[in-house]
């Protein structure tokens, strides 16, 4: 009896959310706030500042898809989710989407049965070193002492790593990035090793940032960018587009300081149908015609928000690399608007 | 002869003798020092290897600490003015001081309202804790503040805790009008009609009604949260607690192991385990756009934490009662209700102070918890948004001082005010 009134209330609920699932769109709007997960802070993809406002990589999609949906980039609920909570939050409904720098991974696609817009970010694990050392290349690091975070993804694929290239190392276990930060600097290991972008952010916090680099080899793959729940193709579609709208804008010459003058109608087919003033593409969306002119006006495009929160004049000056342009040599490449 | 004695007689003191100072050697600091310190060659050692460990500590604490940095906008603007020199960069503790205190949501023009909860807070436990010295009608006061503070921190119509405290005054005149029949017909008469009044009232809408700014509970943070965490749970769970200790030792097999079943399922499974069920598992039975308090939930799962450790606290006092003080209440003809408040929990309350501000101090510091469920109280503020800012980022020795300095000052408060409990209550012939 327990039991069976157990299961039903499970199963009520999951009809529910169900329901819920497919709507995501009208419940936004009629809810006139995006309920966006992000992190609980990470540097320069989502934190609040001192008068509590978010900003960040992260922060900037949760506000152009606001944008888009809403007409106001301010109009989010910011859900700040760890690592263990962020895939409830978005399978219970708790959040419409997350942008929460997660990896795109087999099992979170097809089996947590969540939906991946895109990639805005392509992060990989890295090396760095002192200066001092004089190494320049991963290749070079055989026999070195290396900071790793336990039971991570990182400490496999290290080992892979150098077992690949017959290479020795002898690993110092670390359990957060704090204390990796100590150890680093106090000589405990000649190299400490995480993604990309926690490097560059660690980095950036030393006292002397320029007595350290980070090596060029990228050890892994690790996709990050939005998701959203299986079953409401509709909102993915939003989300996704969203995004690429943001990626295409930087391609086609597309500023937050010229988008106004471009609104007024161009040569270029492709930016009319982006700005709405050609096509009725946002009709399809289920949104208006000038759904990615407010997105795009929110922040920027793609590579506008990149300088802004974690490019190579902020302090943690990450380049572009593998987040470039594909017209540049990277991997940002926006599927057509037509 | 007598010339001798005249002359003896300039020996004769006809004033007394300025008092003299004591030997150096025999009073004052010296005298102190060389009876304490210096009083064997082992105590001597000692003394000089602790004065040289203290020099190590303060010549490396004292310039970080006055060097310190109090205006800057950012870590590396701190290092830029230090320029090499030690000294920290509390800087950060000026610049977001308020969302340490209150979390980075709560608004800032309403920072008012939990600071006057707090203050009045010592107002409504003051007779409470010193009874002897405050009026009794303070504790009128006591029994309005949770609903006030409700009020002042969350806002809303003031309609709303007014309803939730009448609740409780109507559930009472009810129990108080039928427990002259039966115990049990007056505690589930009461019960009753408090959730009646409840359910009535609930359906009502007061807004606009007396309104002050509403604040949702996922704003607040800072150890503003600690604090209502800490204060909610501890009150409740002592009475919780004292229930389930008796329940344990009721003669009614089905109370007595309602109470083992819980308290040892509780005592199994560690809080953040509870937290997690709060937090995650919830969202999945609640149904979807209906938002059950993360707050409350958290509240709920901390207070049957702690009560059940209560309870076991509170067992052993009355564990500790002789045998005879059962029997000497049975034998003035007290009923069970009697005989516990009057002569076995008083003294077994009082043999579990310790043990029970032990538990208090331990759920206290527990609060910090929550923030791995991503609630932002002092400990989640500086772990997330503070480190995560591009400015602050790496600040870690200043930002955990400051937490560990304001839970060091109040579980210290706790811990002094049970040792002055303990000899205010010392009556007996120990």
């Amino acid at each position: 009896m327990k039991t069976s009134v157990i299961l039903g209330t499970m199963t009520l609920a999951a009809m529910a959310a169900g329901a819920a699932g497919a709507q995501t769109l009208s419940d936004v709007q009629d809810r006139g706030t995006l309920n966006c997960g992000v992190t609980t802070g990470l540097v320069g993809f989502a934190a609040p500042d001192a008068n509590g406002d978010w900003s960040g990589f992260d922060v900037a999609v949760c506000r152009a898809v606001a944008a888009a949906v809403l007409e106001d980039p301010q109009s989010v609920e910011f859900v700040p989710t760890t690592g263990k909570t962020r895939f409830t939050a978005l399978s219970s409904g708790e959040i419409d989407m997350l942008a929460r720098n997660t990896t795109w991974t087999f099992t979170r696609d097809v089996d947590l049965k969540f939906e991946f817009a895109g990639i805005n970010y392509y992060d990989g694990q890295g090396f760095m070193i002192p200066k001092e050392l004089g190494v320049s290349s991963a290749r070079e690091l055989s026999g070195a002492t290396v900071c790793i975070q336990t039971g991570t993804t990182t400490e496999l694929n290290l080992a892979d790593y150098f077992r690949k290239n017959n290479m020795d190392y002898e690993p110092v276990p670390i359990e957060t990035n704090a204390e990796a930060q100590q150890q680093y600097i106090a000589g405990a290991c000649d190299v400490y090793t995480t993604d990309a972008s926690g490097l560059a952010a660690t980095r950036a916090a030393f006292e002397t940032p320029g007595d350290h680099v980070i090596l060029p080899e990228i050890i892994s793959k690790e996709p990050l960018g939005p998701l959203v729940r299986h079953g409401d193709n509709e909102w993915g579609d939003v989300v996704r587009w969203t995004l690429n709208a943001l990626i295409a804008a930087e391609e086609l010459g597309i500023t937050s300081a010229n988008i106004d003058e471009m609104k007024a109608g161009t040569e270029s087919p492709e930016i009319n149908r982006i700005l709405g003033t050609e096509g009725n593409l946002g009709e399809m969306l289920g949104l208006d015609a000038d759904w990615a002119y407010r997105a795009i006006k929110a922040n920027g495009n793609y590579g506008e928000i990149f300088a802004k929160n974690i490019g190579e004049s902020t302090p943690i000056g990450l380049a572009r690399g593998l987040n470039a342009q594909w017209t540049d040599g990277g991997l940002m490449y926006a599927p057509p608007f037509r | 002869m007598s010339d001798v004695h005249a002359q003896s007689v300039g020996w004769v003191r006809d004033t007394l003798i300025d008092q003299q100072p004591p030997p150096v050697t025999e009073a004052g600091a010296v005298k102190w020092v060389r009876s304490n310190l210096f009083s064997t060659i082992p105590n001597a050692i000692l003394t000089l290897a602790a004065l040289w460990v203290l020099w190590r500590l303060l010549s490396g604490v004292a310039p970080w600490i006055l060097n310190g940095i109090w205006d800057a906008p950012s870590l590396s603007a701190c290092r830029e003015i230090l320029d090499g020199a030690t000294g920290g960069c509390f800087a950060v503790l000026a610049e977001r001081w308020n969302q340490l205190l209150f979390g980075f949501q709560y608004p800032s023009e309403l920072y008012w309202r939990p600071m006057s909860a707090f203050l009045l807070l010592f107002v409504a436990i003051a007779p409470v804790l010193f009874y002897k010295t405050f009026p009794r009608q303070m504790l009128i006061f006591t029994a309005i503040y949770p609903f006030l503070a409700y009020w002042l921190i969350w806002g809303g119509s003031l309609l709303t805790p007014v309803c939730a405290g009448l609740g409780f005054v109507i559930g009472y005149l009810v129990y108080a009008r039928l427990v002259t029949q039966s115990f049990a017909m007056g505690f589930f008469g009461g019960i009753a009609a408090a959730l009646v009044f409840w359910w009535i009232t609930g359906a009502l809408n007061f807004t606009g009604i007396l309104m002050m700014e509403r604040v949702e509970s996922r704003n607040l943070g800072g150890f503003m949260l600690n604090l209502i965490l800490g204060t909610v749970c501890v009150s409740l769970s002592i009475p919780f607690g004292i229930a389930l200790a008796l329940g344990r030792q009721s003669d009614m097999p089905i109370i007595k192991w309602i109470c083992v079943v819980f308290i040892e399922f509780i005592r199994g499974v560690p809080l953040i385990t509870l937290l997690f069920v709060a937090n995650v598992v919830l969202a999945y039975f609640l149904p979807p756009g209906s938002n059950f308090d993360l707050i409350l939930r958290v509240i709920i799962m901390i207070t049957m934490f702690a009560s059940a450790y209560i309870a076991e606290v509170i067992r052993g006092g009355l564990a500790a009662l002789p045998k005879g003080q059962y029997e000497a209440a049975d034998s003035l003809g007290l009923d069970y209700a009697q005989a516990m408040r009057l002569i076995i929990l008083p003294q077994a309350l009082k043999i579990s102070i310790p043990g029970i501000v032990n538990v208090a101090v331990g759920l206290f510091k527990d609060t910090t918890l929550v923030s791995v469920i991503s609630m932002f109280d002092l400990v989640g503020m500086i772990r997330g948004p503070i480190l995560a800012s591009t400015e602050w980022n790496g600040v870690y020795w200043e930002l955990l001082g400051f937490a560990a300095l304001l839970f060091f000052v109040t579980c210290y408060g706790i811990s002094q005010y049970s040792q002055w409990l303990e000899r205010q209550l010392n009556t007996d012939r120990r």
